[in-house]
Protein backbone atom coordinates (compact mmCIF):
# COMPACT_ATOMS: atom_id res chain seq x y z
CA UNK A 1 0.00 0.00 0.00
CA UNK A 2 0.97 3.67 -0.28
CA UNK A 3 0.22 6.38 1.34
CA UNK A 4 0.42 9.90 0.75
CA UNK A 5 0.08 12.50 3.42
CA UNK A 6 -0.40 16.16 3.02
CA UNK A 7 2.15 16.46 0.17
CA UNK A 8 2.92 20.25 -1.32
CA UNK A 9 4.84 20.72 -4.22
CA UNK A 10 5.28 24.33 -5.79
CA UNK A 11 7.49 25.33 -8.58
CA UNK A 12 8.98 28.90 -8.93
CA UNK A 13 6.03 30.07 -6.30
CA UNK A 14 3.44 28.22 -8.47
CA UNK A 15 1.34 25.70 -6.26
CA UNK A 16 1.42 22.43 -8.16
CA UNK A 17 0.25 19.98 -5.68
CA UNK A 18 -1.90 21.86 -2.89
CA UNK A 19 -1.43 19.47 0.75
CA UNK A 20 -2.63 16.10 -1.33
CA UNK A 21 -3.01 12.83 1.34
CA UNK A 22 -4.51 9.67 -1.02
CA UNK A 23 -3.94 5.81 -0.58
CA UNK A 24 -3.53 3.55 -3.25
CA UNK A 25 -3.96 -0.33 -2.74
CA UNK A 26 -2.37 -3.36 -3.46
CA UNK A 27 -3.90 -5.94 -5.74
CA UNK A 28 -6.22 -2.55 -7.10
CA UNK A 29 -5.73 -0.73 -9.98
CA UNK A 30 -5.49 3.08 -8.44
CA UNK A 31 -6.61 5.26 -10.88
CA UNK A 32 -5.61 9.11 -10.93
CA UNK A 33 -7.31 11.52 -12.98
CA UNK A 34 -7.97 14.99 -13.86
CA UNK A 35 -7.21 17.46 -16.49
CA UNK A 36 -4.08 18.58 -18.12
CA UNK A 37 -2.09 20.60 -15.89
CA UNK A 38 -3.94 19.59 -12.71
CA UNK A 39 -0.83 17.34 -11.21
CA UNK A 40 -1.28 14.36 -11.78
CA UNK A 41 1.98 13.72 -13.52
CA UNK A 42 3.45 15.92 -11.27
CA UNK A 43 2.39 13.85 -8.10
CA UNK A 44 3.34 10.31 -10.06
CA UNK A 45 6.87 11.88 -10.43
CA UNK A 46 7.02 12.72 -6.60
CA UNK A 47 5.74 9.13 -5.43
CA UNK A 48 8.75 7.88 -7.28
CA UNK A 49 11.18 10.12 -6.22
CA UNK A 50 11.99 11.66 -9.42
CA UNK A 51 10.56 15.35 -8.07
CA UNK A 52 11.07 16.17 -4.35
CA UNK A 53 8.31 17.16 -2.52
CA UNK A 54 8.33 20.54 -0.38
CA UNK A 55 5.91 19.29 2.10
CA UNK A 56 4.55 16.42 3.46
CA UNK A 57 5.30 12.28 3.88
CA UNK A 58 5.06 9.25 1.29
CA UNK A 59 4.52 5.59 2.82
CA UNK A 60 5.71 2.66 0.69
CA UNK A 61 4.21 0.03 3.48
CA UNK A 62 5.64 1.21 6.75
CA UNK A 63 8.62 3.25 4.76
CA UNK A 64 8.66 6.84 4.35
CA UNK A 65 9.75 7.36 1.37
CA UNK A 66 10.24 11.29 1.50
CA UNK A 67 13.09 11.01 4.79
CA UNK A 68 15.19 8.42 3.22
CA UNK A 69 18.35 8.69 2.16
CA UNK A 70 19.47 8.36 -1.62
CA UNK A 71 20.30 4.81 -0.93
CA UNK A 72 17.95 4.15 1.25
CA UNK A 73 15.48 5.01 -1.57
CA UNK A 74 17.64 2.46 -3.75
CA UNK A 75 16.09 -0.24 -2.28
CA UNK A 76 12.35 0.81 -2.33
CA UNK A 77 12.81 1.51 -5.74
CA UNK A 78 13.86 -2.17 -6.88
CA UNK A 79 10.70 -2.60 -5.94
CA UNK A 80 9.10 -0.30 -8.35
CA UNK A 81 7.95 -0.91 -11.67
CA UNK A 82 6.93 2.01 -14.42
CA UNK A 83 5.20 2.21 -17.45
CA UNK A 84 5.96 5.63 -19.01
CA UNK A 85 3.85 7.68 -21.24
CA UNK A 86 6.75 7.48 -24.08
CA UNK A 87 7.77 3.80 -23.08
CA UNK A 88 11.61 5.29 -22.13
CA UNK A 89 12.98 2.10 -23.90
CA UNK A 90 16.69 2.55 -24.02
CA UNK A 91 17.00 2.84 -27.97
CA UNK A 92 20.52 1.38 -27.99
CA UNK A 93 19.07 -2.44 -26.36
CA UNK A 94 17.57 -4.86 -27.96
CA UNK A 95 14.12 -5.75 -26.34
CA UNK A 96 15.38 -8.51 -25.01
CA UNK A 97 18.18 -6.66 -23.48
CA UNK A 98 15.72 -3.82 -22.19
CA UNK A 99 13.92 -6.68 -20.14
CA UNK A 100 17.14 -8.07 -18.64
CA UNK A 101 18.30 -5.18 -17.92
CA UNK A 102 17.14 -4.68 -14.26
CA UNK A 103 17.78 -8.46 -14.01
CA UNK A 104 21.32 -7.86 -14.90
CA UNK A 105 21.49 -4.99 -12.67
CA UNK A 106 19.87 -6.38 -9.62
CA UNK A 107 20.08 -10.01 -8.97
CA UNK A 108 22.81 -12.89 -9.23
CA UNK A 109 20.84 -14.65 -12.32
CA UNK A 110 23.08 -16.39 -14.70
CA UNK A 111 22.82 -16.01 -18.52
CA UNK A 112 20.04 -18.83 -18.87
CA UNK A 113 17.82 -17.49 -16.03
CA UNK A 114 18.14 -14.12 -17.46
CA UNK A 115 16.52 -15.55 -21.14
CA UNK A 116 14.28 -17.44 -19.00
CA UNK A 117 12.46 -14.75 -17.06
CA UNK A 118 12.83 -12.23 -20.10
CA UNK A 119 10.69 -14.96 -22.39
CA UNK A 120 8.37 -15.41 -19.62
CA UNK A 121 7.85 -11.91 -19.28
CA UNK A 122 7.44 -11.31 -22.75
CA UNK A 123 4.97 -14.27 -23.01
CA UNK A 124 3.08 -12.87 -20.40
CA UNK A 125 2.66 -9.41 -22.51
CA UNK A 126 1.59 -11.67 -25.29
CA UNK A 127 4.47 -11.01 -27.10
CA UNK A 128 6.92 -13.26 -29.11
CA UNK A 129 10.09 -13.19 -31.83
CA UNK A 130 10.79 -9.88 -30.77
CA UNK A 131 13.70 -10.31 -28.69
CA UNK A 132 16.44 -9.16 -30.76
CA UNK A 133 14.09 -6.08 -31.79
CA UNK A 134 15.24 -2.79 -31.66
CA UNK A 135 13.05 -0.28 -30.15
CA UNK A 136 12.47 1.43 -33.07
CA UNK A 137 12.10 -1.44 -34.93
CA UNK A 138 8.42 -1.85 -32.88
CA UNK A 139 4.53 -0.23 -32.79
CA UNK A 140 3.73 2.00 -30.04
CA UNK A 141 1.23 -0.48 -29.07
CA UNK A 142 4.28 -3.38 -28.64
CA UNK A 143 6.11 -0.79 -27.06
CA UNK A 144 4.14 -0.48 -24.49
CA UNK A 145 3.82 -4.33 -23.98
CA UNK A 146 7.52 -4.29 -23.76
CA UNK A 147 7.97 -1.14 -21.13
CA UNK A 148 5.43 -3.39 -19.03
CA UNK A 149 7.30 -6.77 -19.18
CA UNK A 150 10.34 -4.65 -18.73
CA UNK A 151 8.50 -2.98 -15.25
CA UNK A 152 7.60 -6.66 -13.98
CA UNK A 153 10.89 -8.34 -14.67
CA UNK A 154 11.66 -7.83 -10.97
CA UNK A 155 8.36 -8.59 -9.92
CA UNK A 156 7.70 -5.06 -8.03
CA UNK A 157 5.35 -4.29 -5.59
CA UNK A 158 4.25 -1.12 -7.18
CA UNK A 159 3.61 -0.52 -10.77
CA UNK A 160 3.49 3.18 -12.04
CA UNK A 161 1.86 3.72 -15.60
CA UNK A 162 1.92 7.28 -16.92
CA UNK A 163 -1.08 7.18 -19.66
CA UNK A 164 -0.61 4.17 -20.74
CA UNK A 165 -2.87 4.09 -23.80
CA UNK A 166 -1.37 7.59 -24.74
CA UNK A 167 -1.27 7.69 -28.38
CA UNK A 168 -2.82 4.01 -29.01
CA UNK A 169 -5.61 2.82 -31.08
CA UNK A 170 -9.08 2.09 -29.11
CA UNK A 171 -7.94 -2.07 -29.74
CA UNK A 172 -4.98 -1.94 -28.50
CA UNK A 173 -5.69 0.76 -25.63
CA UNK A 174 -8.21 -1.77 -24.10
CA UNK A 175 -5.45 -4.78 -25.07
CA UNK A 176 -3.16 -2.87 -22.51
CA UNK A 177 -5.36 -1.99 -19.96
CA UNK A 178 -6.56 -5.27 -19.74
CA UNK A 179 -2.82 -6.75 -19.36
CA UNK A 180 -2.13 -3.96 -16.34
CA UNK A 181 -5.38 -5.32 -14.97
CA UNK A 182 -4.58 -8.89 -15.00
CA UNK A 183 -0.60 -8.14 -13.84
CA UNK A 184 -2.01 -6.18 -10.99
CA UNK A 185 -4.59 -9.09 -9.56
CA UNK A 186 -2.25 -11.74 -10.39
CA UNK A 187 0.79 -10.53 -8.52
CA UNK A 188 -1.17 -7.99 -6.14
CA UNK A 189 0.45 -5.42 -7.07
CA UNK A 190 -0.20 -2.06 -6.13
CA UNK A 191 -1.06 -0.51 -9.27
CA UNK A 192 -1.34 3.47 -9.88
CA UNK A 193 -2.07 4.82 -12.96
CA UNK A 194 -2.49 8.48 -14.47
CA UNK A 195 -5.03 9.00 -17.45
CA UNK A 196 -7.52 10.96 -19.09
CA UNK A 197 -9.23 8.04 -20.56
CA UNK A 198 -12.45 7.41 -18.99
CA UNK A 199 -12.98 4.02 -21.06
CA UNK A 200 -10.25 3.15 -19.55
CA UNK A 201 -11.24 4.04 -15.89
CA UNK A 202 -14.54 2.46 -16.22
CA UNK A 203 -12.96 -0.33 -17.33
CA UNK A 204 -10.53 -1.28 -15.27
CA UNK A 205 -10.37 1.27 -12.17
CA UNK A 206 -10.96 -0.24 -8.81
CA UNK A 207 -10.04 3.53 -6.81
CA UNK A 208 -10.37 6.77 -8.28
CA UNK A 209 -8.47 9.97 -7.18
CA UNK A 210 -9.53 13.37 -9.00
CA UNK A 211 -7.28 15.96 -8.90
CA UNK A 212 -7.86 19.62 -10.05
CA UNK A 213 -5.52 22.01 -9.69
CA UNK A 214 -3.52 20.86 -7.62
CA UNK A 215 -6.05 19.69 -5.05
CA UNK A 216 -7.52 16.31 -4.90
CA UNK A 217 -11.43 16.81 -5.50
CA UNK A 218 -12.41 13.69 -4.91
CA UNK A 219 -11.59 9.90 -3.37
CA UNK A 220 -13.29 6.63 -3.79
CA UNK A 221 -14.88 3.60 -5.38
CA UNK A 222 -15.65 3.70 -8.91
CA UNK A 223 -19.10 2.84 -8.45
CA UNK A 224 -19.51 5.80 -6.39
CA UNK A 225 -18.00 8.20 -8.93
CA UNK A 226 -21.40 9.01 -10.78
CA UNK A 227 -22.84 9.32 -7.47
CA UNK A 228 -19.99 11.33 -6.04
CA UNK A 229 -22.09 15.03 -5.68
CA UNK A 230 -18.96 16.82 -6.70
CA UNK A 231 -20.11 19.04 -9.86
CA UNK A 232 -16.52 19.31 -11.37
CA UNK A 233 -15.65 15.48 -11.27
CA UNK A 234 -19.15 15.07 -13.20
CA UNK A 235 -18.07 17.72 -15.75
CA UNK A 236 -14.73 16.25 -16.65
CA UNK A 237 -16.40 12.90 -17.20
CA UNK A 238 -19.38 14.25 -18.97
CA UNK A 239 -16.80 15.91 -21.65
CA UNK A 240 -15.49 12.55 -21.93
CA UNK A 241 -18.29 10.49 -22.97
CA UNK A 242 -19.22 11.16 -26.22
CA UNK B 1 25.99 35.10 -12.46
CA UNK B 2 25.35 32.33 -15.46
CA UNK B 3 29.30 31.23 -15.55
CA UNK B 4 28.31 30.74 -11.07
CA UNK B 5 25.58 28.83 -11.62
CA UNK B 6 26.74 26.25 -13.84
CA UNK B 7 30.37 26.21 -12.65
CA UNK B 8 28.10 25.20 -9.14
CA UNK B 9 26.25 22.08 -10.98
CA UNK B 10 28.94 21.45 -12.91
CA UNK B 11 31.32 20.66 -9.86
CA UNK B 12 27.99 18.60 -8.23
CA UNK B 13 27.13 16.47 -11.37
CA UNK B 14 31.15 15.50 -11.16
CA UNK B 15 30.51 14.54 -7.40
CA UNK B 16 27.49 12.47 -8.08
CA UNK B 17 29.62 10.93 -10.40
CA UNK B 18 32.17 9.07 -8.72
CA UNK B 19 30.50 6.59 -6.69
CA UNK B 20 30.84 2.71 -6.88
CA UNK B 21 29.20 1.33 -10.25
CA UNK B 22 26.62 -1.02 -9.37
CA UNK B 23 27.89 -3.81 -11.27
CA UNK B 24 31.84 -3.58 -12.34
CA UNK B 25 30.59 -5.93 -15.02
CA UNK B 26 28.48 -3.79 -16.80
CA UNK B 27 30.25 -1.07 -15.88
CA UNK B 28 33.66 -2.16 -17.49
CA UNK B 29 31.43 -3.64 -20.55
CA UNK B 30 30.20 0.06 -21.18
CA UNK B 31 33.51 1.33 -20.81
CA UNK B 32 35.32 -0.71 -23.43
CA UNK B 33 31.78 0.16 -26.06
CA UNK B 34 32.66 3.94 -25.08
CA UNK B 35 36.74 3.50 -26.02
CA UNK B 36 35.47 1.45 -29.53
CA UNK B 37 33.63 4.27 -30.63
CA UNK B 38 35.69 7.60 -28.94
CA UNK B 39 38.86 6.06 -30.49
CA UNK B 40 37.87 3.53 -33.52
CA UNK B 41 35.33 6.31 -33.98
CA UNK B 42 37.12 8.71 -34.31
CA UNK B 43 41.06 7.21 -36.18
CA UNK B 44 40.02 8.50 -39.55
CA UNK B 45 39.18 12.33 -38.60
CA UNK B 46 42.29 12.39 -36.44
CA UNK B 47 44.58 10.69 -39.38
CA UNK B 48 42.97 13.60 -41.62
CA UNK B 49 43.54 16.65 -39.32
CA UNK B 50 47.16 15.36 -38.31
CA UNK B 51 48.78 14.63 -41.93
CA UNK B 52 47.47 17.95 -43.47
CA UNK B 53 48.54 19.72 -40.23
CA UNK B 54 51.80 18.51 -40.22
CA UNK B 55 52.12 19.20 -43.67
CA UNK B 56 50.63 23.02 -43.41
CA UNK B 57 53.32 23.24 -40.76
CA UNK B 58 56.24 22.25 -42.78
CA UNK B 59 55.21 24.84 -45.49
CA UNK B 60 54.57 27.32 -43.42
CA UNK B 61 58.10 27.42 -41.38
CA UNK B 62 60.12 26.57 -44.46
CA UNK B 63 58.79 29.43 -46.09
CA UNK B 64 60.31 31.61 -42.79
CA UNK B 65 63.85 29.98 -42.94
CA UNK B 66 64.84 31.64 -46.31
CA UNK B 67 67.73 33.75 -44.04
CA UNK B 68 70.28 31.04 -44.31
CA UNK B 69 70.87 31.89 -40.79
CA UNK B 70 69.25 28.91 -39.46
CA UNK B 71 70.24 25.52 -41.03
CA UNK B 72 67.33 23.60 -43.15
CA UNK B 73 67.71 21.22 -40.94
CA UNK B 74 66.08 22.67 -38.51
CA UNK B 75 63.48 22.71 -39.79
CA UNK B 76 62.10 19.12 -38.87
CA UNK B 77 62.74 20.66 -35.30
CA UNK B 78 60.80 23.12 -35.81
CA UNK B 79 58.18 21.10 -37.12
CA UNK B 80 58.41 18.07 -34.18
CA UNK B 81 58.38 20.90 -31.82
CA UNK B 82 55.28 22.54 -32.54
CA UNK B 83 53.73 19.38 -33.49
CA UNK B 84 54.11 17.67 -30.17
CA UNK B 85 53.79 20.54 -27.74
CA UNK B 86 50.69 22.40 -29.43
CA UNK B 87 49.06 21.08 -32.67
CA UNK B 88 48.02 17.44 -31.69
CA UNK B 89 47.17 17.51 -28.50
CA UNK B 90 45.28 21.19 -29.00
CA UNK B 91 43.70 20.56 -32.54
CA UNK B 92 43.16 16.89 -31.74
CA UNK B 93 40.95 17.73 -28.90
CA UNK B 94 39.36 20.61 -30.05
CA UNK B 95 37.71 18.47 -32.96
CA UNK B 96 37.25 15.77 -30.60
CA UNK B 97 35.94 18.54 -28.75
CA UNK B 98 33.16 18.69 -31.62
CA UNK B 99 32.75 15.34 -33.02
CA UNK B 100 32.87 13.46 -29.51
CA UNK B 101 31.23 16.12 -27.45
CA UNK B 102 28.09 16.50 -29.42
CA UNK B 103 27.66 13.11 -30.13
CA UNK B 104 27.77 12.82 -25.69
CA UNK B 105 25.42 15.52 -25.36
CA UNK B 106 22.96 14.49 -28.13
CA UNK B 107 23.17 11.17 -26.89
CA UNK B 108 22.42 12.19 -23.39
CA UNK B 109 19.61 14.84 -24.41
CA UNK B 110 18.03 12.39 -26.00
CA UNK B 111 18.02 10.22 -23.28
CA UNK B 112 16.95 12.88 -20.73
CA UNK B 113 14.34 14.08 -23.25
CA UNK B 114 12.15 10.46 -23.83
CA UNK B 115 12.68 9.72 -19.95
CA UNK B 116 15.23 7.01 -20.83
CA UNK B 117 17.28 8.64 -17.82
CA UNK B 118 14.34 8.56 -15.14
CA UNK B 119 13.79 5.20 -16.02
CA UNK B 120 17.40 4.51 -14.94
CA UNK B 121 16.40 6.93 -11.85
CA UNK B 122 13.27 4.87 -11.09
CA UNK B 123 15.13 1.46 -11.42
CA UNK B 124 17.52 2.63 -8.27
CA UNK B 125 20.74 3.07 -10.58
CA UNK B 126 22.83 6.14 -10.47
CA UNK B 127 22.13 7.38 -14.03
CA UNK B 128 25.19 9.85 -14.36
CA UNK B 129 27.56 7.42 -12.44
CA UNK B 130 25.76 4.25 -15.05
CA UNK B 131 26.17 6.87 -18.26
CA UNK B 132 28.78 9.52 -17.74
CA UNK B 133 31.35 7.46 -15.44
CA UNK B 134 32.14 4.89 -18.68
CA UNK B 135 32.43 7.99 -21.34
CA UNK B 136 34.46 10.03 -19.11
CA UNK B 137 36.82 7.16 -18.44
CA UNK B 138 36.96 5.88 -21.84
CA UNK B 139 37.60 9.74 -23.37
CA UNK B 140 40.71 10.00 -20.70
CA UNK B 141 42.33 6.49 -21.89
CA UNK B 142 41.65 6.60 -25.09
CA UNK B 143 42.52 10.41 -26.15
CA UNK B 144 45.70 11.17 -25.14
CA UNK B 145 46.40 7.82 -27.25
CA UNK B 146 44.58 9.15 -30.21
CA UNK B 147 46.99 12.08 -29.39
CA UNK B 148 50.41 10.27 -29.97
CA UNK B 149 48.86 8.88 -32.74
CA UNK B 150 48.56 12.08 -34.23
CA UNK B 151 51.83 13.36 -33.41
CA UNK B 152 53.76 10.63 -35.18
CA UNK B 153 50.96 11.47 -38.50
CA UNK B 154 51.74 15.03 -38.23
CA UNK B 155 55.70 14.38 -38.42
CA UNK B 156 55.06 12.00 -41.23
CA UNK B 157 52.65 14.66 -42.98
CA UNK B 158 55.42 17.33 -42.53
CA UNK B 159 57.81 14.63 -44.20
CA UNK B 160 55.72 14.12 -47.11
CA UNK B 161 54.59 17.60 -47.89
CA UNK B 162 58.49 18.72 -47.34
CA UNK B 163 60.35 16.01 -49.62
CA UNK B 164 57.12 16.52 -52.59
CA UNK B 165 57.42 20.33 -52.13
CA UNK B 166 61.09 20.15 -52.40
CA UNK B 167 61.26 22.23 -49.19
CA UNK B 168 64.07 19.90 -47.48
CA UNK B 169 65.17 16.52 -47.95
CA UNK B 170 64.38 13.13 -46.10
CA UNK B 171 67.80 13.43 -44.59
CA UNK B 172 68.12 17.06 -43.31
CA UNK B 173 63.94 16.28 -41.82
CA UNK B 174 65.23 13.01 -39.91
CA UNK B 175 68.70 14.82 -38.40
CA UNK B 176 66.43 17.80 -37.44
CA UNK B 177 63.62 15.44 -35.76
CA UNK B 178 66.32 14.33 -33.88
CA UNK B 179 67.90 17.33 -32.93
CA UNK B 180 67.96 18.50 -28.94
CA UNK B 181 64.68 15.97 -28.85
CA UNK B 182 63.30 17.14 -24.89
CA UNK B 183 61.49 13.76 -23.19
CA UNK B 184 59.08 16.15 -21.59
CA UNK B 185 57.76 17.33 -24.79
CA UNK B 186 55.70 13.99 -25.07
CA UNK B 187 54.75 14.02 -21.22
CA UNK B 188 53.76 17.92 -21.66
CA UNK B 189 51.36 16.79 -24.82
CA UNK B 190 49.94 13.50 -22.58
CA UNK B 191 49.17 15.39 -19.34
CA UNK B 192 47.38 18.48 -22.29
CA UNK B 193 45.28 15.76 -23.63
CA UNK B 194 44.79 13.83 -21.23
CA UNK B 195 43.29 16.54 -19.13
CA UNK B 196 41.29 18.03 -22.11
CA UNK B 197 39.75 14.46 -22.52
CA UNK B 198 38.53 15.14 -19.04
CA UNK B 199 36.64 18.61 -20.04
CA UNK B 200 35.14 17.58 -22.81
CA UNK B 201 33.55 14.50 -21.71
CA UNK B 202 32.80 16.01 -18.54
CA UNK B 203 30.93 19.67 -20.14
CA UNK B 204 29.32 17.66 -22.84
CA UNK B 205 27.75 15.31 -20.74
CA UNK B 206 26.97 17.77 -18.13
CA UNK B 207 24.99 19.63 -20.86
CA UNK B 208 22.85 16.88 -22.20
CA UNK B 209 22.05 15.56 -18.96
CA UNK B 210 20.49 19.30 -18.25
CA UNK B 211 18.51 19.04 -20.91
CA UNK B 212 14.65 19.88 -20.56
CA UNK B 213 12.43 20.13 -23.43
CA UNK B 214 12.40 18.25 -26.83
CA UNK B 215 14.42 18.13 -30.03
CA UNK B 216 15.41 21.89 -30.03
CA UNK B 217 16.58 21.79 -26.86
CA UNK B 218 18.84 18.91 -27.48
CA UNK B 219 20.40 20.57 -30.45
CA UNK B 220 20.84 23.71 -28.99
CA UNK B 221 22.70 21.44 -25.64
CA UNK B 222 25.18 20.07 -28.22
CA UNK B 223 26.03 23.36 -29.41
CA UNK B 224 26.26 24.98 -26.04
CA UNK B 225 28.55 21.39 -25.17
CA UNK B 226 31.00 21.95 -27.93
CA UNK B 227 31.24 25.65 -27.39
CA UNK B 228 31.94 25.54 -23.52
CA UNK B 229 34.62 22.11 -24.03
CA UNK B 230 36.18 24.44 -26.85
CA UNK B 231 36.78 27.20 -25.02
CA UNK B 232 37.76 24.91 -21.74
CA UNK B 233 40.29 23.18 -24.72
CA UNK B 234 41.73 26.84 -25.26
CA UNK B 235 41.66 27.81 -21.53
CA UNK B 236 43.62 24.95 -20.03
CA UNK B 237 46.06 24.89 -22.57
CA UNK B 238 47.22 28.35 -21.47
CA UNK B 239 47.15 27.53 -17.68
CA UNK B 240 48.66 24.03 -18.49
CA UNK B 241 51.72 25.69 -20.48
CA UNK B 242 52.12 28.23 -18.15
CA UNK B 243 52.11 25.59 -15.26
CA UNK B 244 54.64 23.47 -17.09
CA UNK B 245 56.54 25.39 -19.31
CA UNK B 246 56.24 28.81 -17.93
CA UNK B 247 59.78 30.08 -16.19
Amino acid sequence: MIQLKNIKKSFNGKIVLDDISASFYPGKANFVIGASGSGKSVMMKCMVGLIDVDQGEIFYGQDDFVNKSYEERKLIRKEIGMLFQGTALFDSLSVEDNIAFPLRMFTQMTAEEVLERVNFCLKRVDLANVNKLYPSNLSGGMKKRVGIARAIALNPKYLFCDEPNSGLDPLTSRLIDKLIKEITIEYNITTVINTHDMKSLFDMGDNIIYIYQGKKEWEGEKSLIRSSGNSRLLEFMKASEF
Amino acid sequence: MKFFEHFGNYTLFLLGLFKRPERFKVFAKQTLLEMSSIGVGSFGIVSLISVFTGAVSTIQIGVQLVSGLVPDYMLGTFVRDSNIYEFSPTITCLVLAGKVGSSIASEMGTMKVTEQIDALEIMGINSANYLVLPKILAGVLTIPLLVVYAMVLSIIGGAISGVMGDIISVDAYVRGLRTDFVPFSVWFALIKSTTFAFLITSISAYHGYRTEGGALEVGRSSTMAVVYSAVAVIIFDYILSDILLGA
